[in-house]
């Protein structure tokens, strides 16, 4: 099947002719993900500004990916089901579009950059802390910052090359 | 009326104009909006979850104000000059937008919410920020209209996205 026949056989579906009816479903959607990236990227943001050493450098790392960690896994499982009902109401505006294309491509950079954080920590204990490596866990801040921002740039986006 | 020729002289302003005219001034200011909005949700959230007693619990409520709000702040600077920029390249339609003039309506409401705080609620701190205390219910009760303020302003500003074109 292409990408063509794909996006028209969800384009018949019955919700996604539900959801291009109901014309409050896809904004209130779109707000939802908004909120749930509001988590996402204000709890890597403070992660990765204790990494670089600008928030919190005297707290050990342990204490701020211990409170904030979980808020960028757990509301990516909001993010997909808002994305997947914003796929399934208009699919080839999504799944055609190449600034969702690079968005996914950006995504799935940011959770590696994140993951490799936290196997880098449970290698070596110290990574990130005031006794560690700095530099590497420094570098590996700006790249998470620099991803996590071109989401959102590529997420808005979307809307312009539709 | 005087306020719509006020509005009209805005959008005919050379910065407006350009912003109405040009294909990808408005997109870029809008994702610099979007990324300042999020971040100040995602911050002033910290700090009412904080308050409500939900989490950061073993930090002081002013030592996570102090250090949490100042990145609030700088987002909402950003936030505000890049909205008022995305508002002049259409000012009157903007401010007839039922949807924006709440959203408008709301900010004031959560920059009240967060003076009184600040002015009246902050001052026995003190005395209810020592480890395990819980919060006094009008230190609760500002960071829920904290919360519900700015979920309301996300949701307006994406009504006003989706009522505008």
């Amino acid at each position: 099947m292409t990408l063509n026949q794909i996006c028209q056989w969800i384009d018949e579906t019955a919700l996604s002719q539900s959801i291009q009816i109901v014309g409050w479903v896809v904004p209130t959607v779109q707000t939802i993900h908004i909120l749930a990236i509001a988590v996402v990227a204000s709890s890597a943001l403070m992660i990765d500004l204790r990494l670089i050493g600008v928030f919190w450098p005297n707290r050990p790392l342990r204490a701020v990916t211990a409170r904030f960690m979980p808020l960028i896994w757990w509301p990516l499982l909001v993010l997909l089901a808002t994305g997947a009902v914003m796929i399934i109401a208009e699919p080839a505006r999504s799944l055609k579009n190449p600034a969702f294309q690079l968005k996914m491509l950006l995504l799935l950079a940011a959770l590696i950059v994140t993951y490799l954080l936290q196997v880098l920590r449970r290698r070596n204990a110290a990574f990130g802390e005031v006794t560690g490596p700095r530099a590497a866990a420094a570098a590996l801040a700006v790249v998470s910052i620099l991803l996590w921002s071109s989401i959102i740039f590529a997420g808005r986006w979307i809307a312009y090359f539709a | 009326m005087e306020i719509d020729r006020a509005l009209e002289w805005l959008q005919d302003s050379r910065i407006a104009s350009t912003i109405a005219e040009n294909d990808i001034l408005f997109p870029w200011i809008e994702s610099v909006h979007v990324l300042a909005v999020v971040l100040v949700v995602g911050t002033i959230s910290i700090v009412d979850l904080r308050l409500l007693g939900v989490a950061s619990l073993d930090i002081s409520a002013r030592r996570l104000t102090r250090d949490i709000i100042p990145y609030t702040w700088g987002a909402f600077a950003v936030a505000a000059v890049t909205g008022s920029l995305m508002f002049s390249s259409d000012a009157v339609h903007y401010a007839h937008n039922r949807l924006f003039q709440v959203k408008l309506v709301m900010l004031v409401l959560a920059g009240l919410n967060m003076s009184v705080f600040h002015l009246f609620g902050e001052r026995d701190i003190e005395r209810w920020d020592a480890p395990g205390a819980t919060t006094p219910t009008a230190a609760k009760a500002a960071a829920v209209i904290s919360l519900v303020a700015w979920v309301a302003i996300v949701s307006l500003g994406r009504g006003t996205g989706f009522t505008m074109h």
